[in-house]
């Protein structure tokens, strides 16, 4: 099973681990992204994550298929969430298991890194001066 | 050739819109969709080669559009 999945609500990673478990695999790589309090010496109170959902889900189910084609993994779930998170909260969770560790850890890498380059997801950073930015946006748009 | 254009994050901010219609004359590439929404209010904050997606799927800007098509401009994306 392959799944991807843009959220509003807390991300269960129980559930996801659950959800790629299978008899065969011996492995299970979780990768969990979180909103840190600190970005480029600025401190951050929180962050509103917002998607392009129905190319979101689409480009990441592309990027699960390049994943299983590489490394040979069949059960791989990704969720990212949306909406304002606070810090400490986790924004992205890639749960892939496979028989054995190598290829899962290799998947897990290959989809968070490919997820961050290609996923139609922005970030608008809300700090604790009042201000907020637009994550990758040039300074005289924000 | 009528087409939907998507906007997101700060394009549509400052576009203050975040979809609307799009009427191109003949058989329009992405590059002349781009450059008509360019052409809006507060469309100089799209950069003359931006990211575009067609349909869901990232597109060249030589890529040919056809009546029905999602066209979204796609800001510097930071997922994750």
């Amino acid at each position: 099973m392959m799944r991807a999945g843009i959220v509003d609500g807390e991300i269960r990673t129980a559930a996801l681990i659950s959800e790629v478990a299978a008899t065969g695999n011996g492995a299970t790589s979780i990768f969990l992204g979180m909103v840190r309090d600190v970005n480029d010496g600025r401190e951050v109170e929180g962050i509103e994550y917002s998607a392009y959902d129905d190319m979101a889900v689409a480009e990441i189910r592309r990027i699960l298929e390049e994943a299983a084609a590489r490394f040979g993994v069949e059960h791989a779930v990704v969720e990212h969430r949306v909406g304002v998170l606070a810090v400490g909260d986790v924004s992205i969770a890639v749960v892939v298991a496979s028989p054995h560790r190598a290829a899962a850890l290799e998947a897990t890498r290959y989809i968070v890194d490919e997820t961050k380059k290609r996923a139609p997801i922005w970030k608008l950073e809300h700090y604790a001066d009042g201000t907020r930015e637009w994550v990758g946006a040039p300074d005289t748009a924000a | 050739v009528t087409v939907t254009v998507r906007l997101f994050a700060y394009y549509a901010e400052t576009l203050g819109a975040t979809e609307l219609s799009l009427d191109l004359d003949g058989e329009p590439t992405v590059l002349e969709a781009v450059n008509a929404i360019r052409r809006l209010p507060g469309g100089s904050v799209i950069p003359p080669n931006p990211l575009v997606a067609v349909n869901r799927r990232y597109a060249q800007h030589s890529a040919q559009l056809s009546s029905g098509d999602e066209v979204a401009m796609i800001p510097p994306v930071a997922g994750g």
